[in-house]
């Protein structure tokens, strides 16, 4: 009973499913935003009604996500000082900067312009409208970067000194703070993952209808669009996760020998990286791997010869330094989490390059390539979601890394009981909107894009209805 | 002034233009069962602040991350202190949020009603909690040496608090009612008027009496003098609700919202959260406050974005200035299709684009 009712479990079981959930619908808020924009554009440009249908469709996938990634975005915020109040003392004076000013330079834009845009169609003239939604995607883009910057002080804390007298870290540099060289590499990492997710959805969707021969003069041109931006985007992905595994290396190397769960450092070819092992990862009883060798090194230093630190001499230096403990992650998350993050991806992308490839010149692919592109539409999102584990599981036991351990971050007057409850009623309540979001969202897509709008007789302008509610 | 009480009054901006904008949010919420007599109605009151009630939500973001940088111990007591009254709020904003968003997704009545009734529930709660939370606040709370909260739920439901939860919950109330009139016209607009003159004396009665209590219990002079103010606005609003002045109405209710909040904020200094068990443990301006360093970043970034941020906000309210009507809402031609993202269901044949210009016919 003890277990059940503690509140530091339970705390990191509901930031952890808080989070995740929240995550379902930043990446696609992100992506379709910004497709939105893109179509809009491509509309004002060519005056072609596809674009303007393409618009409104992605447009309305967008606003059925939307409302979902502001509320749940409230529970993080109010999450630090509710479960993890001695986290938020301690770092407050840093932390609360950039999410100030996330919320000053970025949430106000973005709230306000998504207004603009979804009641705006015939209140605005038609460029203005255009910038209202090209704002709303950047600001979200911007929301972006300042919560990967504060996380990043997570993981490599800077720009700050430690007040003895108050007992906190406190701000010395702002722009340290913002140019921490792990934000620098997460954010472009999880931006161009966001427009994979996306990409993802505009196929699937986009393949939904073209099995069925309808849409055809839409969907076509938005499955080219989708195969392009995941192809595109995934690559992107791959470079600068690479250059996101350097900066682990270099200021938590632990972390990077917790994905391979390497236990005694390795040089050169040995510091090989096994795509799969059967038995457990404890470093004792491997019974069976596929290895590539050098690969290891060259991940985490660009060179072939280079050496990778081990779990035990980095917890025995760790020891020293930070005295008697457990500095290792949970090993077989950190190894699992990160392999199928890396595995999602290059399927996701995989898939994409088959797919222009099948529908090169106007070809029609086979009905199975068709159910492919349906089905694969979790595939990124799987991989971001895996990723995000991976990067807050290998931090532990840190929750700022060698300032703050998680079990002294967690709310001390806060009982189990209370964060049992609100662990229950985020699970229930979640739970049940995620089945009303997806089948909402599911039927938006399956419903298709409306036939093209009349041009207004009197105006020439085409006519929306003002009370879109 | 010194920059911590700078900041001090900088969150009670924020908390004013929350409890200001997203109060007639919650109002219009509530009033979905009194003036929605059928679903016309019911979309009609929705649609006044369709464009607008996400960035009024936003407010309560950027004032808890404004708490949160700014005095990071005020931040992490109140929350987790009020661990349970914080999750009911963010469960009753979250049913709101997405009620909004989905009810115009299906046709079905049933779909819709299960909304609304949602849509009220996310509205009231968090209308009568943010008062309760304020009225704790000020009232104080027993704090241990580490300021953390050593008190029960049950301590928070005293007759105090539940007076000031009262207070809000009537003030948003009528708030919401009168936005309802500012922003609609025809029948909606008649009863809209006729319903705040009855919830208004409510509203006095119960409000002057929260008024009275704090600044005979809590209150300084400067607090009380603002108390005043704001019973005199309050009052003005409904005497200018009598005399059908749905501007001055609206304006002078939104003034009696913030001057109240703000003598809140005036009787609580020099504490942000005073300890009732023992003076040494209250958190004050001073010991909650983050670094110099941090507040004057802070401040260059609100001196130069703040303006902005009331210039764009300014500009929606102003795009979206027309009243409302029951003309103004289209018909369902397709079942189903009653569009988002600008509209699908506007693409249909049957005049989606007289809502535009016929909707204006009254006066302010």
């Amino acid at each position: 009973m003890n277990d059940l009712l503690d509140p530091l479990l339970l705390s990191r079981w509901q930031f952890g499913l808080t989070t995740i959930y929240h995550f379902l619908f930043v990446p696609l808020t992100i992506g379709l935003a910004l497709t939105a924009a893109i179509f809009q554009t491509a509309w004002v440009r060519t005056n072609k009604a596809q674009y303007l249908q393409l618009t409104k469709f992605f447009g309305k996938i967008f606003l059925i996500n939307f409302a979902m990634g502001v509320v749940t975005g409230i529970v993080q915020e109010f999450q630090f000082g509710m479960n993890w109040s001695d986290y938020s003392r301690f770092v407050g004076d840093v932390f609360g900067a950039p999410l100030a000013l996330e919320g000053l330079l970025a949430f106000f834009l973005e709230a306000t312009f998504i207004g603009l845009w979804i009641f705006g169609w015939d209140r605005l003239p038609k460029k203005l409208h255009l910038a209202t939604i090209w704002i709303t995607a950047l600001a979200s883009i911007l929301s972006a970067y300042f919560i990967i910057a504060a996380n990043a002080f997570m993981q490599n804390p800077v720009g700050y000194q430690i007040n003895q007298a108050k007992g906190r870290a406190e701000l010395t540099d702002i722009w340290a703070l913002l140019t921490n060289k792990v934000a620098l590499a997460a954010f472009p990492h999880t931006i161009f993952a966001c427009f994979m997710v996306t990409a993802a959805l505009i196929i699937s969707a986009a393949a939904w209808h073209l099995t069925r021969k309808q849409h055809v003069d839409t969907m076509r041109p938005a499955l080219k669009f989708g195969l392009w931006m995941m192809v595109i985007a995934g690559i992107l992905t791959i470079f600068t996760g690479d250059q996101l595994g350097l900066a682990m290396v270099q200021t938590q190397p632990m972390k990077m020998a917790a994905a391979e769960a390497l236990y005694n450092t390795a040089t050169g070819a040995n510091a090989s990286f096994s795509l799969f092992t059967l038995g457990t990862p404890d470093g004792v009883s491997e019974l069976f791997s596929i290895r590539i060798p050098y690969l290891l090194s060259f991940l985490s230093t660009h060179t072939l010869n280079g050496t990778v630190e081990g779990i035990n001499d980095l917890q025995a230096q760790y020891t020293q330094t930070y005295g008697p403990g457990d500095y290792t992650p949970i090993i077989w998350v950190t190894y699992w989490a990160f392999r199928y993050m890396i595995l999602f991806g290059v399927l996701s992308i995989v898939t994409a390059v088959a797919g222009l490839w099948f529908t090169r010149k106007g070809r029609e692919p086979k009905r199975w390539m068709w159910k492919v592109a349906i089905w694969a539409v979790p595939l990124p999102l799987a991989a971001m979601i895996v990723g995000w584990v991976f990067t807050e599981m290998g931090r532990q036991p840190w929750l700022v890394f060698g300032l703050l351990k998680t079990s002294d971050g967690v709310s001390p007057n806060t009982t189990g009981l209370e964060v049992l409850i609100s662990l229950i009623a985020f699970t229930l309540i979640y739970g049940i909107l995620a089945v009303v979001e997806f089948r909402l969202i599911k039927k938006a897509v399956h419903q298709g894009p409306e036939e093209p709008p009349e041009p207004d007789e009197v105006t020439g302008e085409i006519a929306h209805e003002a009370t879109v509610y | 002034m010194d920059l911590p009480t700078l900041w001090f009054f900088i969150l009670g901006f924020f908390f004013i233009g929350y409890f200001v904008l997203d109060g007639f949010d919650f109002g219009v919420g509530m009033t979905l069962p009194f003036l929605g007599r059928d679903d016309t109605d019911r979309r009609v009151l929705i649609n006044t602040i369709g464009p607008i009630w996400d960035l009024n939500e936003t407010w309560v973001i950027v004032a808890g991350a404004v708490m949160f940088a700014a005095f990071p111990e005020w931040y992490a007591t109140l929350f987790s202190g009020f661990y349970l009254v914080m999750l009911a709020i963010l469960l009753a904003l979250i049913l709101r949020g997405v009620s909004f968003e989905y009810r115009h997704q299906r046709p079905e009545a049933s779909w819709k009603r299960r909304f609304d009734r949602m849509i009220v529930i996310g509205s009231a709660v968090p209308a009568f909690l943010w008062g309760l939370v304020f009225a704790n606040v000020v009232r104080g709370v027993p704090l241990d040496a580490g300021f953390n909260f050593t008190g029960s739920l049950l301590d928070l439901f005293n007759p105090y608090a539940i007076l000031g939860g009262l207070t809000t919950l009537l003030l948003f109330f009528t708030h919401g009612v009168i936005f309802v009139s500012l922003k609609t016209s025809g029948s909606i607009h008649e009863r809209a008027r006729a319903l705040a003159m009855r919830s208004g004396l409510l509203t006095i009665v119960v409000a002057a009496a929260f008024l009275v209590y704090t600044t005979v219990s809590y209150g300084t002079v400067w607090s009380g003098i603002l108390s005043a103010v704001a019973a005199v606005t309050l009052i003005g609003s409904y005497i200018a609700n009598l005399r059908t002045a749905d501007r001055w109405a609206f304006a002078l209710m939104a003034t009696t919202i913030a001057v109240a909040v703000l003598s809140l904020f005036v009787s609580l200094m020099p504490d942000v959260m005073p300890a009732t068990n023992d003076p040494a443990n209250s958190l004050t301006i001073a010991n909650a406050s983050s670094s110099g360093y941090t507040l004057t970043i802070m401040s260059w970034v609100a001196l130069i974005f703040v303006p902005l941020i009331l210039l764009y906000q300014g500009f929606t309210y102003w795009v979206f200035r027309k009243r409302l009507s029951r003309a103004s809402i289209t018909e369902e031609v397709e079942p189903g299709a009653a569009g988002a993202g600008g509209g699908g269901a506007g693409a249909g044949p049957s005049g989606a684009g007289s809502s535009g210009s016929g909707e204006a016919a009254a006066s302010a």
